[in-house]
């Protein structure tokens, strides 16, 4: 007899664990089925977590009580903000994570989640009901599961195959068996479907490394973490990365061994990213560069792996071995395992609702490497709005539907669902037309109380984050309250013009040269105030007249979104289309106005004709 | 979705020329033909048809074109018959058109709107259609003309090339500093917007005078009472009759007269007369006459011959500024002076008529002169263009005068907004297209 689940997910990488304890925090009875529980919480490639765009996903997965921010916090090895030379919308959180102590802490967030059962299986097939809504899920032991839901997030398990050079083995990843049986029975919902590929570097021995003579890089003092949580942070000791760089020598070795590389002997018919070029790729397309840098990061405290960012390929394990040992500082390194790339089958994201649930098929959804994107942050963040809204399916509630104007969540889903992909998709803050508003330091500010809302966000995390908006608030109203005239502005510092206009704190605060420092040399009564809160007030401070501007640009924004497509459109009765955006149109299934006018290639005549053909119908 | 009706108009102003074409679009544009008692030409070929009425008489012998759609100019089938002229034809033709079941007059605009829904002009372009079917004289046409022809899209579309690559440069400065192959220093972007934007406010600039162009260059007739500006405008209104636009061939008193000079449209305007007076009222009105001559593109100063030797020093002032002197009532005069206020005088006697062709000739070298390599430059003719370019222009200000080293992300967000406003005109810039510049300029990632 099955037993009947609310929401099921398979896979336990980034994205299926945030996916599973989504679920199981909006209350569905959740199961997460994977291969193995050794391996949930892997950091399978980079040991790393953040940067620009994908510090912005963590914090908005924190923000809404996701795990990865408090996971990486308990394992960070290395905190650092990025560009904080540069404005506060460009800076992102990164730390680097000793893995194993990753791995502990994912999986102790997993196992205190109430509502979520672990199972570790293989899933060899979905079901689905005679009218195409999936019903559950059978395992390779023959037995069936049934659930109100299923969230797939398979990674690169779908048809995945592996190259070191000439040799070619089917998996996922180095170990793992590839998840063939399910790639056939997603083949047989007849989804469109893309091949990509990425790639990994070689594992190096630490202990084979001379570090003297190499530039070190350390973090920042204290660490910053990643969640908005108070406490979250390890206290283990922080390490440093090493800087080294190909030489002449390593590229002339690379070229002439070309023929071997998977990749450019032909082997390889993936598409793969253009950010994380193999260095074949580099050695070929920028045949100008003398050398490329490549950080050695520890991949933990009591681990002498070493990962080197930079030279990822899939040249034969000997080629790989010697191109190394041409780096300095590398000149005796052994390599512990080969660099491989990778090749997978991803399912064209277009075929998925703004929700991430297969239009074709009810209760289906989809999340992470499977649907295109790459990266832990990435897969994270789409687990996150999967598994929630698979609950929210479950109980009956409508879908969220994160906008382009509130996160990058939405940005990253918005362009899946709407343009598709034809490289692993990877954020970048330039993604994000409203950057100034869609900060690192806010995400909180601008999601937790939604997720409280949807009912993703428990209550300590609730509690905080209102004390929280309440404090910035009281800070912001009265600051706005007090105010300077020029010679008392000056006198405390601040850079203005001797004009005769009395200024308001908010306003000084903002002055592109202001501290906080100022603000208490003005008003000594203020010196306690907490640095979160000053730092946040003083970036909305500094933004507020650009954010002000594009106040209108979000009003279009949202006018447009507010037009829904319906899903059954037949873009064939539309008249005056071409075929090329009518093909592209009925591709993407824009769900509003607005995604169709994002779609490449859309044009002004296309969209009028679009509008039209819906509000006749409407009229009709 | 209802098939959409056949559509016909004439295509060419009422009134004017010798030919006028009338067009057709719709689905039974070639039906039409048959009804008309003519077969359907090869398409894009024009060949030479009798139109007959319903009752088989001959209405005219007309050049006929065909164009199968998707192809055509509105992506249906269009038939275009060039009559003749004369009213009792285009009559004859339009009337058996209209009585054809499913065949109905075109509101204005139609054929526009069908062309630019059918996806086959851009939105600039449909605007040079607008006016091309608006167009009057020749040099509205050409400019309207170079238009189409992508002339603007063309200069836009530069813009926008260096929009992508200043933004590239920034976006990758932001987004990739951390992944080693990013220069560490802020990218040279001041250069590139300054000429930018240098360019951007020229082209405002000379897009004012392709406004003009479009709607009418001004020319106000201005001098003393009694000089002869009322009789002088008249006189070019009757001579003018057949371009005439408000009230041709009416004995009314006209102020204001539309010419085509050498192939612009110029609007002369009669104004007060220009005198020293106590008088409240015609005060004001001189007043007006100064402002309206201010506010024209070219100004005529209109002064009567027997009075030339006595010159007030405000008139001589008034005449010195202006663009032409006419001398008027010349029959009175014995001998004409070569020079008044310093300029060449343009002796009329607008009673006789002598003189009036040189005038004529005159003001339309001085116009030429100064327009002429604005019709050649393809300018910003419309308000939309207008408004997109100065919005993209004080953006690209703001980012000048932004902070690169400090707060990059202001400049960059400003600089965005330009390109966004850009857009409006050229197409728009999309993520993905600087991500593409930046991919295949930068070695990304570690
Ligand atoms: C070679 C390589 C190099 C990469 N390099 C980087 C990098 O440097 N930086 C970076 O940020 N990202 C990198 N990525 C991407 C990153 O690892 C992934 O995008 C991210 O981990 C995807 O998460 P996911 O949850 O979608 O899938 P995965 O992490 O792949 O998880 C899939 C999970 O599903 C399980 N599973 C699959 N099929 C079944 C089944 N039938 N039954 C049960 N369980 C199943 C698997 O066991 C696995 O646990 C790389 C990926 C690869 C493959
Ligand atoms: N002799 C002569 N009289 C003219 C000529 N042009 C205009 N007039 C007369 O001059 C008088 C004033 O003309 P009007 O056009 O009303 O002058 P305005 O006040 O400048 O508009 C009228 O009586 C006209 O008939 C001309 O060329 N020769």
């Amino acid at each position: 007899m099955a037993v009947l689940w609310d929401v099921i997910v398979i896979g336990g990488g980034h994205a299926g664990c945030e996916a599973g304890a989504a679920a199981a925090r909006h209350g569905a009875r959740t199961l997460l089925i994977t291969h193995s529980w050794n391996d949930v919480g892997a950091l399978s490639c980079n040991p790393a977590i953040g940067g620009l765009g994908k510090g912005h996903l963590v914090r908005e997965v924190d923000a809404l009580d996701g795990l990865m921010g408090r996971a990486i916090d308990q394992a960070g090895i290395q905190f650092r903000v990025l560009n904080r030379s540069k404005g506060p919308a460009v800076q992102g959180p990164r730390a680097q994570a000793d893995r194993g102590l990753y791995r502990s802490a994912m999986r102790r967030l997993l196992a205190e989640q109430s509502n979520l059962t672990v199972m570790e299986e293989a899933v060899v097939g979905l079901r689905r009901s005679g009218e195409g809504a999936i019903t559950g899920v059978c395992l390779s032991d023959g037995r069936e599961l049934k659930a109100g839901a299923v969230v797939l997030t398979a990674g690169t398990f779908l048809r995945g195959v592996m190259h070191v050079g000439d040799k070619a083995e089917p998996g996922g990843r180095l170990g793992d068996p590839a998840a063939d049986h399910l790639g056939r029975s997603l083949a047989a919902l007849k989804l469109p479907m893309g091949r990509l590929k990425t790639g990994t570097p070689a594992r190096l021995d630490g202990r084979t490394i001379d570090y003297r003579g190499l530039a070190a890089q350390s973090g920042d003092e204290p660490s910053e973490p990643f969640s908005y949580l108070p406490g979250t942070l390890g206290g283990q000791a922080q390490v440093a990365c090493h800087i080294t760089h190909t030489t002449p020598s390593t590229h002339a070795l690379i070229r002439a061994n070309l023929v071997r590389s998977a990749l450019y002997g032909g082997a390889i018919s993936g598409i793969g990213p253009r950010y994380c070029p193999s260095i074949e790729d580099k050695v070929v397309k920028f045949p100008d560069r003398e050398r490329h840098q490549v950080f050695l990061e520890p991949e933990g405290l009591d681990d002498p792996t070493v990962y080197p960012n930079g030279v990822s390929t899939s040249l034969p394990a000997d080629v790989q071995t010697a191109f190394l040992r041409t780096l300095p500082g590398l000149e005796k390194v052994e390599v512990l395992r080969p660099g491989y790339a990778i090749e997978y089958d991803m399912v064209d994201p277009r075929a998925l609702r703004p929700s991430l649930e297969v239009r074709q098929v009810p209760g289906l959804f989809l999340a992470g490497q499977v649907i295109g994107t790459t990266g832990y942050e990435e897969a994270a963040g789409l687990g996150l709005v999967a598994g929630l809204n698979a609950a929210r399916r479950v109980g009956d509630s409508p879908p969220w539907v994160p906008r382009r104007t509130e996160s990058y969540l939405g940005v990253m889903i918005d362009d899946l669902v709407t343009r598709g992909v034809d490289e692993p998709y990877r954020m970048f803050t330039s993604r994000a037309e409203y950057r100034l508003h869609l900060r690192a330091d806010n995400a909180d500010r601008r999601l937790t109380a939604l997720g409280v809302e949807l009912g993703v966000v428990g209550s300590e995390r609730a509690r905080v984050t209102a004390d929280k908006v309440a404090a910035v608030e009281a800070l912001t109203r009265l600051l706005s309250n007090r105010n300077l005239t020029p010679s008392e502005a000056r006198q405390a510092g601040f850079v203005v013009n001797d004009d005769g206009q009395r200024r308001d704190g908010l306003t000084l605060l903002g002055l592109p040269e202001a501290r906080w420092e100022e603000v208490v040399r003005a008003w000594p009564d203020l010196a306690p105030t907490p640095r979160v809160l000053t730092e946040v007030v003083r970036t909305d401070a500094r933004y507020r007249g650009y954010l002000a501007r594009q106040e209108s640009d979000i009003r279009a924004y949202e006018r447009d979104e507010a037009l829904a497509l319906p899903d059954s459109l037949d873009y064939s009765q539309v008249g005056s289309l071409s075929t090329e955006l009518r093909t592209k149109l009925s591709a993407a299934r824009p769900a509003t106005l607005g995604a169709a006018a994002r779609l490449p290639g859309m044009t002004p005549a296309a969209l009028t004709a679009l509008l039209r053909y819906v509000k006749k119908g409407r009229a009709a | 979705m209802t098939r959409a009706a056949t559509i016909f108009a004439e295509a060419t102003p009422s009134g004017a020329g010798a030919l006028a074409v009338i067009r057709i679009s719709g689905p039974q544009a070639r039906q039409t033909l048959g009804r008309l008692g003519a077969s359907v030409p090869e398409p894009r070929k024009a060949a030479l048809r009798h139109l007959k009425g319903e009752d088989g008489q001959t209405l005219d012998h007309a050049l006929v074109l065909f164009f199968p759609g998707p192809n055509s100019y509105t992506g249906e089938d269009v038939v275009e018959l060039h009559v003749h002229g004369g009213r009792a034809v285009r009559r004859a033709v339009l009337g058996a058109l209209a009585s054809m079941p499913g065949v109905t007059p075109a509101e204005p605009g139609a054929f526009t709107r069908r062309a630019f829904e059918a996806g086959r002009l851009d939105l600039t372009q449909a605007e040079a259609v607008a006016d091309l079917v608006a167009a009057e004289t020749e040099a509205q046409r050409r400019q309207a003309l170079r238009q189409l022809d992508g002339g603007l899209s063309a200069r836009s579309e530069a813009w926008r090339e260096v929009v992508l690559g200043v933004l590239a440069d920034m976006e990758a400065h932001l987004d990739f500093s951390d992944e080693a192959e990013v220069e560490a220093s802020s990218p040279a972007v001041a250069d590139p917007l300054t000429r930018l934007l240098g360019e951007i406010t020229e082209e405002l600039a000379a897009g004012h005078r392709g406004e003009r162009i479009r709607e009418g260059i001004e020319v106000a007739v201005v001098g003393p009472p009694n000089a002869g500006k009322s009789s002088l405008v008249n006189a070019l209104a009757r001579r003018e009759v057949a371009i005439v636009a408000d009230s041709p061939g009416t004995t009314r008193d006209v102020i204001e007269v539309s010419l085509d000079l050498g192939g612009f449209a110029i609007t002369l305007c009669d104004t007060a007369g220009l005198r020293e007076t106590t008088d409240t009222v015609e005060k004001e009105g001189v007043r007006r006459a100064l402002d309206r001559a201010a506010a024209a593109d070219l100004s005529v100063m209109v002064l009567s011959g027997p009075e030339i030797g006595e010159l007030s020093a405000d008139l001589e002032r008034h005449a010195a500024a202006a663009d032409l002197v006419l001398v008027n009532k010349v029959d009175l005069l014995e001998r004409v002076p070569a020079v008044v206020a310093g300029q060449p005088a343009i002796p009329v006697s607008v009673r006789s008529g002598k003189g009036l062709d040189r005038f004529e000739e005159v003001l339309a070298q001085t116009v030429a002169a100064r327009y002429a390599d604005t019709v050649v430059a393809a300018p910003v003719t419309r308000l939309r263009h207008r408004d997109a370019l100065e919005q993209a222009a004080s953006a690209l200000a703001r980012a000048l005068g932004g902070d690169m080293a400090t707060a990059p992300e202001l400049v960059t967000e400003d600089v965005r907004l330009a390109a966004r406003h850009l857009g409006r005109i050229a197409g728009r810039v999309d993520v993905e297209d600087v991500l593409d510049r930046i991919f295949s300029g930068f070695c990304i990632g570690k």
